[in-house]
Parts: C-alpha cells; structure tokens; sequence
C-alpha cells in the first residue's frame, strides 16, 4: 500500500451532501489529507532541497513540452499545437529563468538599512483550478512555482481538459517525487464537477484558491470565503497612435492575436487606430494576411460569433482558425488568413464585437482625435478588461504615459504584443506568469502577473531600530560678563534690533548698539513685552522690508525672542502660513506641515536673553497668540533657532527676585524633564544635569542676593544649558499642566511649573499605569534618572526610591525657598472654581504636545489626579506631601 | 512508571514505530520515543506516527516524545496531532 493509499484508506467516510455522494466525499477528503500531509512535511525541506526538485521538473516538463501540446490540442480542439509548445517552454524554461536564484524559504531578503529581514512561510495546501485555454502550460507553472515554494496542490483542470491536465500533473509529480518531493504533493481531481469544486474551495484545509478560468470560476474562488487568487477574463484595448510604427505594431498584434489562435486572455480585442494612419493600418494588416471585413460581414460575424442573448463571445470560436471561423459564419476568405479585422463603431451591447474575442477577430475603431481614440479605449477596458492587460503604440511618450494613466490595467503593454508581452519576460520584463491579476477591478487581490511570492506568506522579521537622533543648538553660543562685545564680529549694513519697551528704557539697548559694527545703520522696533501678537509681527516684518536688515537683533525675555523668530520667518519667507505650520506633528522628523526653505531674504537673528528660564535664545519654539481668533499658535521647527546667542548676565543682574524664582524654577523645570524624556540622549542628559546642578547650587543665591554676579551668571548659563537639553528632548507633562493651569488662571509660567514639579516628579517615578512607546529607551529609567540627579546633587539615599524621595524633597525645600506657594489653593482660587476647571485643564494638557515625550503615558484621569495633587499642594513647610515612588501604585483608568 | 522506551531512528523509523506499537500490549504507563536522531520525518513516518498514536490511545498508553527537534515538531503541529503526545527535550 502506498502512502497515498494509506492516507486514503485513513479518511472517515462522511455523511453525503447536496450533489455528493460519500463516496465521493471521502475521495476528495483523501486527496486533501495527502496534500496536507505533503505540504507539513515538505516545511521540513531547505532551499537547496527544493532548488534540487525544481530543476528536474523544468527539464521534464520541456521534455514533454510538444507532448502534452498535442494533448491538449486533441483534446480541447483549441488553439495551435506549435504554440501551445512555446506556451509550454515558456512556463517551464522562462519561469524557472525568473525562480532559480530567488531565495523561497527561511531567509528570502535582507534589508540592513531597515534592519528587517522577510523569511518565507508555505501556504500549505492549495486548490488550483486551470483552464481550458492554456490547459497544459497553466499546470506546468503552477507546479513548478508550488514546488518552489514548498506547497502542496490539488487541481482541477477544466473537465475539457481533464487529460491532458492529468497528464501534465503526472509529469510534473513523477520528477518532482523522484527527486524527494514529499509523496502526495501534487493530486488532480478525476472528472472533476461543480460540487467537487464547491466542496474543495470550502474545505478547512485548503488554504489558498489558485483559480484559472472564466468569470465563474474567478467569482466562486473568491466567493468561498478563502483567501484566493482568481485570475480571469479580460478585455484588451490597443491604441494605435499615429506616431507609431505602422509596420512593427501590426506584425506585432498579428503576432499576438493568432498566438495559439488568440486563447491568451491578454491578447488584443478592439484596435483604436488614429484617423491619420487607419487606412494604412488595414491596409498593411491586409497584406500581411488579415480579412477585412466589410460592413455586411461584420454584421454576419457578430450575430455568429457573439451570444446575443449573453453578449458574450460563443464558447464554439473560442481557440479556432481565422479560415474556420470564416467557414462556419459563410465569409468568403482567402485559405492562408491568419486574421478577421472587423469594423466598429463604438463599445457596448449595441457593437457585439467590442466584448473579449479569444479567437482570431479583431474589432478596429477609427479615432478622430486622442481623446476619443482614449475614451474608447477605456470604453472597451470597462467592457470586462478592468484591470487586466492593455496596449498601446505610440512614439509619444506623453500619450503613452496618458493611456497609462486612464486604463485601469494590470498590465499595460507599450510597442509590443499584448498576449506574449502580458506572459512577461520574452517582449519586456514584467515576471513570467500565466495567471494575470486583475486587481479590484477584476475582483482579484492583485494587480500582479502572479508568481511565486504570491504562493508565500511572507514573514518579516523587524529589530528594533535605534533611530536617528539629533543635538541642534546654535552654531555659536558666547556666554558669561560683557559677551555682548562679541556683536562686533558680525558685519551688517542694516540691524534691526527687536526689543521691549523697558529695556530700552533702562538703557540695554544701547548697550548693545555699542558693540554693533560701526557702519551699520540700526533701527531699534519696540515690542509690548508680552506673547507676539499677529499685529506685532506684520510692523516688525514692514520694519525689516522697510530698512532691507541683514541682521536681527532680539533683546528680551522670551517673548521678544519668540517675535524676532517669527519676523525673521515671515521677512524671509513672506509666503509662509503661521496657521499651517503650527498644524500639530507627533515626530518633528515626520511632521506634516514643512517649514519653508525658500527665501526671497538672508538675515542673521542673534538672540541675547534677558531672563534665565525661556531659553529661548537656543530653542526652536516660538509661541504667537493671534487676538482676533483668540488663539495661541505655537511654532516648532530648528529653522527657528536663532542664528547666535548670546548669554551675557549683565542684562539679568537687575532682575527682579519673583521673576528670578519664576524663570529659575523654569529653567529647572525644562532641565528635569528633559533628563526623563522619551526622547533623552547622552547629549542631552549631560546638559540637563548640570542645568540641574547649577540651579539647586545657585538659584537660591541669585534670589537672596541678587547682585552675586557669580550666581546670576550660573543662573543665567544654566537656563541656556537646560534650553539646549529640552531643544533637543523636549518636555513632559509637567509643561503640559502648566501651560493648560496657567492660560485658564493667569499664574506665570515659571510659579505654574512649580506648583506641579514636586506632584510630576512622584508621578513619573512610580510605576506607569500605561508605559509610553518609546525606541528611544531601553525600558523604563525615569526613577534611575531622578536617582541619578539625586547622587549628582549628593542628597544621599541607598535604593532608588530613597534617593527619588530625596529629590522630590530637595526640590519642595527650593522651591519653599524661593517663596513659592505650596498649592493652587494658596493662590487663592477656590475648590468649586478649580473644580468646574479641571475636566477641562486635563484635556487640554492631554492635547498639548509636551506631554508626549514625557516618559509616562499620561492618562485622562491621571492628569486630574494631579491637578487634585497640585490643588492640595505638597503640604507644611519641609514636610512632603508629594507621595514617595514606592508607594505610588499604577491606578486603574 | 515507562511501559516502552525506544530510540527511534530515522533510516527505519517506520519499522521502529511498528514495533514500538507491538511492544504496547499487555503494558501500562507511559512510551517513550526519543527523536533525538531524528532530523527530518516523511509522510510515511508521519503515518506510522499516527497510528502508533491510535494504537497507544486504545491501550491507554501515554506517548512521550523526547528530542523531537523543531522542524519535526511544526510537521506535527501542522499535522494538528501534537495534542496526542508528550514533549520533553
């Protein structure tokens, strides 16, 4: 008993269903049970087994490439013997032409720049139906592709065509077995039936449908539920454009059209041929041996060859001689005809002949111009050739690409026959097939000519990818007393220095205009000294056309740096839309909205900071509230970042002490949650711990006494070192509720942070109810950071919890230092107020783009919690209320 | 308590199973096949798998599979037959 046998004898007779008998049943049954045995044990096999296999079955299916032409011919009584031999050379010699090097198991492609790595998986077992066109060749390739790819198959040849199907499979299996093919590998259906082909399509085990045929079969293959590859009728358009050359595209159609009698589905249908050239068109086709018809028998022609009830092509011409045809409808033609050329007028139900021919009957349309030569054109590809393949001669390359364009083909075949140019690899090299996909169109999956990696799952296996990070600042940074002097480096014919109007009062503009090159003409635009307004920068770019400046010089706190940013954009470029650019991003590298790169202007922005907190002489944020529309538009992109910054404490001296605190506890602010980022480097880590070091040894000083000019320098360099961490790592969540706190209430930005720093710090430390994605950390460190800045500042601890304590402590007795209130109710605003407040603040934090780098991934409620946290405040002074990491447990959302 | 214990190999693993299954009557407790020298199964092997399988479950007799590499394992997950054995490496 063979194996087959065995298998066969295994399968439990089952009960009959409509339209088969059990017996038949367990037939079918078997022939599945074999090739899912076949298929598990062929997953064993390496490429170079399959490799082994495949190479003999090519030789034998050449071998007996005439053989089973004659076969088929015999049987089917379609098409041309001599053809069907090259249809089967084809299918064996120029498939394994395209497979023999293509790697079909384990590893099939490496990409290293991606770092993924795609491997193949087998299907398993398929069910192949084939057709009666292309009967012998059709199971040649599949075999040969299933084999390669280490599938099992069950065929069902066209019940016509049954023989020399079988035979073909028989081929094919014997050399595949002989070389260690697992037995069972190949089966085919004897008499194969409707039912039987319900039945397999339905079957559990069958995993993929490889159907080859009709209308039906493509719709019942993929009516069945299972994943499918239905590959069917067509419909070919040829566009003879006048540019053309008129002798090669007629031999060429010719070529295609009588190939095997015209049963290749992608062979040419209706010939829309430019007025220009239409007669020596027919005419060069006639004297190569086409019939012109003329209108009385192209009539008769249609009424035979044409279903008029179906307005389908009649079943009895399909793969027949020109001569044949002729004799049947009554033509009278000369004996060597190898063409019936048949006049249309248009497409549809009312000109029969513009449906699919395959047989060799050529409808031609004379085209007055190209755009009706296209409209026809896509009128035939929508007469049941959506989707499938399309011709098109022309030297025009503009036409060519515009027939590309409005056809809706898989294939769109230029200068070459469409039948032999669709199989691929001999005219052109489209990957050899004999199954043409016809996309959605032509309710298929794939636009593709179907071939092995359709016959695969493809795995990919994607590493994790470290990507691409960055560290921008400012190409030149001069910092510490009197660096200011350094303006005198840079030539400028025109300044125009942005400033505010009390530093202009107490005389710090003219501190600057001193050391601006002597030759410059200078104008000085005075700002409000708050948020840029959309007025405001409309005068200042008028300013800047007005005086043509090279140079902008913004003096000020944050927003007058923010201003110049946005006067240098607009003056540079005029044409760039503010509303566009803030559209929200969630990668800088990826965003949407692109800033411009064009500039009709070159002008240099320096920025001299006088706070210490913004930073943003380094950072590439500016913030503009537009009063009209009552909206605040936040901008981001390193195009912003000043072109030079100048960090000179002596514009911060006079600072005032609450505005000291405030932009101090900013800049610590920006420095810790930049150390915690998602989007943390080691560049920017080493900036955010000495940000951080620098604040907790000087803040206090500069805030007790106000004229250290020691501390006011550290001060100041610090909020520049932590602008250049956060420009680079952004912030987290604490900015989040600051911002969305301090818009609704009013309380600055610096005294916002500070009421939420100690209440973030806990938060972030304890155990995430939801972890944030992040490629940029290797699992979760924001506790071994806060741990890390702990030791930094030598607070002391032993585990990572103590030492996190430490920190949030060390930072409550600052920021009591610094006379900050200990909670939102401290400043006054009532319970029902804030109460009414919170839904809202959390939403508005959760929308805002700083809390996305934040390490944890903060939740709706969450956020609430700690508004409620920083409501409460973080209790007596020098006791923390701010709950310690251990005890913080995830809740649930 | 092991009723069989049997090192299968693969040049006869048809034969081995055979005989394994023959060796099943008249015993309790568990079979244990090691698969450690077997690379690579054909469908042949995966039959006599099967019904050695048959055999030991009207006996109730426990098969455990040992060594049974990872290729010959996906053969018989495929199979949906590795619910009727035991693995240990």
């Amino acid at each position: 008993m063979t194996v087959s046998e065995a298998i066969q004898e295994r399968v439990q007779i089952p009960l009959a269903v409509e339209g088969l008998s059990a017996e038949r049943i367990a037939y079918l049954e078997g022939l599945v049970s074999q090739a899912r045995t076949a298929a598990a044990v062929f997953s064993q096999f390496t490429q170079e087994d399959v490799d082994r296999i495949v190479k003999p079955m090519v030789l034998a299916g050449l071998e007996q490439a005439q053989h089973l032409a004659r076969l088929a011919v015999e049987e089917t009584r379609l098409g041309v013997m001599e053809d069907k031999v090259i249809k089967n050379m084809v299918a064996c010699e120029f498939v394994y032409n395209y497979i023999k090097d293509k790697r079909t198991v384990g590893v099939i492609r490496e990409i290293p720049e991606r770092n993924l790595i795609e491997m193949a998986e087998p299907i398993g077992v398929l069910f192949s139906l084939t057709p009666i066109t292309n009967p012998t060749s059709t199971v040649l390739f599949k075999c040969i592709m299933a084999i390669k790819t280490r599938n099992a198959v069950v065929f069902s040849p066209h019940p016509k065509a049954w023989h020399c199907c079988a035979e073909a499979v028989r081929i094919m299996y014997e050399a595949a077995v002989k070389h260690g093919a697992p037995e069972g590998v190949f089966t085919c259906l004897d008499s194969p039936t409707l039912p039987d082909n319900a039945y397999l399509m339905k079957h559990k085990d069958v995993r993929l449908i490889d159907a080859t045929g009709g209308p039906g079969v493509v719709k019942a293959a993929y009516s069945s539920g299972k994943p499918a590859l239905g590959v069917g009728a067509g419909n070919t358009p040829v566009y003879l454009e006048k540019t053309a050359d008129v002798n090669t595209a007629v031999v060429d159609i010719i070529v295609s059209k009588t190939f095997d009698n015209g049963t290749i589905c992608a062979s040419e249908q209706t010939v829309v041929i430019d007025d220009e050239i239409y007669d020596a068109v027919l005419k060069k086709f006639v004297e190569l041996g086409a019939h012109l018809c003329n209108e009385k028998e192209t009539r008769l022609l249609e009424r035979t060859v044409i279903d008029p009830e179906t307005g389908f092509m009649q079943p009895m011409a399909v793969g027949q001689k020109a001569t044949d045809i002729a004799r049947f409808v009554g033509l009278s033609v000369k004996p060597d005809t190898k063409l019936l050329i048949a006049p249309i007028q248009g497409v549809g139900r009312e000109h029969p002949l513009s449906v699919e021919k395959l047989f060799p009957v050529l409808a031609v349309y004379r085209a007055k111009s190209v755009t009706e030569a296209l409209r026809v054109c896509v009128d035939v590809n929508h007469a049941g050739g959506i989707g499938h393949t399309a011709v098109v001669f022309s030297r025009n390359e503009e036409v060519i690409r515009k027939f590309g364009e409005v056809i809706n083909a898989g294939r769109i075949i230029v200068n070459s026959p469409g039948s032999i140019g669709a199989l691929g690899a001999v005219y052109n090299d489209l990957v050899p097939t004999f199954s043409f996909g016809c996309g959605t169109g032509g309710g298929n999956s794939t636009t593709d000519n179907v071939n092995i990696f359709h016959y695969l799952n493809i795995k990919r296996l994607a590493r994790r990818t470290q990507n691409h990070m960055w560290f921008r600042v400012p190409n030149q940074i001069y910092f510490n007393m009197n660096a200011v002097e350094n303006l005198r480096q840079f030539p400028s014919l025109s300044t125009i220095i942005v400033t505010s109007p009390l530093l202009e009062q107490i005389g710090h503009v003219d501190i600057v205009r001193r050391h601006i090159c002597p030759k410059t003409h200078v104008h000085v635009q005075v700002i409000p000294d708050a948020e840029p307004e959309v007025k405001v920068i409309a005068e200042g770019v008028e300013a800047l056309n007005f005086y043509k400046a090279d140079q902008i010089i913004a003096l000020g706190g944050g927003s007058v740096i923010d201003a110049a940013k946005i006067m240098k954009l607009k003056y540079e470029s005029p044409e760039a839309d503010l509303e566009y650019l803030a559209a929200p991003f969630l990668d800088l590298r990826k965003r949407v909205a692109q800033f411009p790169t064009e500039k009709v202007h070159q002008a240099r922005l320096i920025a001299i900071s006088t706070t210490s907190g913004t930073g943003s002489e380094v950072t590439p944020f500016a913030v503009l509230t537009d009063k009209a529309s009552g909206r605040k538009v936040t901008l981001a992109d390193y195009s912003l970042t000043p072109d030079v910054a100048i960090v000179d404490p002596q514009f911060v001296m006079s600072m005032p002490k609450g505005l000291t605190a405030d932009t101090g506890i900013d800049c610590l602010t920006h420095a810790l949650e930049a150390g915690v980022s998602n989007y943390a480097s080691p560049y920017t880590d080493s900036n955010a711990m000495q940000a951080i070091r620098l604040v907790f040894k000087y803040l206090p000083i500069a805030y007790e006494h106000p004229g250290d000019e020691e501390a006011r320098c550290m001060i100041h360099n610090a909020a520049c070192i932590a602008a250049m961490a956060f420009s680079n790592a952004s912030v987290g969540v604490n900015h989040a509720l600051a911002h969305a706190f301090g818009a609704r209430f009013g309380v600055a930005h610096g005294r916002a942070n500070a009421l939420m720093l100690p209440h973030v710090m806990a938060y972030n430390a304890a155990v995430p109810t939801k972890f944030m994605p992040s490629p940029y950390t290797q699992g979760y460190v924001a506790h071994k950071k806060y741990a890390a800045v702990a030791d930094l500042l030598g607070l002391g601890g032993h585990t990572v919890d103590e030492k996190v304590k430490n920190l949030i402590q060390a930072t409550e007795r600052l920021l009591d230092q610094l006379g900050f209130p200990r909670s939102i109710a401290d400043l006054g605003i009532s319970r029902e107020d804030f109460e009414r407040a919170v839904p809202e603040l959390a939403s508005i934090a959760f929308e805002d783009p700083s809390g996305r780098s934040n390490p944890r991934m903060p939740m709706m409620k969450e956020l609430e919690e700690l508004f409620w946290k920083a409501y409460e405040g973080r209790g007596a002074k020098g006791e923390c209320k701010a709950t310690p990491a251990s005890a913080l447990k995830p809740t649930t959302v | 308590m092991i009723a069989v214990s049997l090192s299968i190999d693969e040049t006869c693993l048809v034969q081995s199973l055979r005989e394994a299954g023959n060796k099943l009557d008249g015993t309790e407790g568990e079979a244990v096949l090691d698969f450690s020298s077997v690379r690579r199964i054909d469908p042949s092997a995966l039959l006599a798998i099967e019904a050695f399988a048959g055999i030991a479950d009207k006996k109730g007799v426990k098969v455990v599979l040992r060594g049974v590499n990872i290729d010959v394992y996906k053969v018989l997950k495929l199979m949906k037959l590795t619910s009727r054995f035991s693995f240990v490496n």
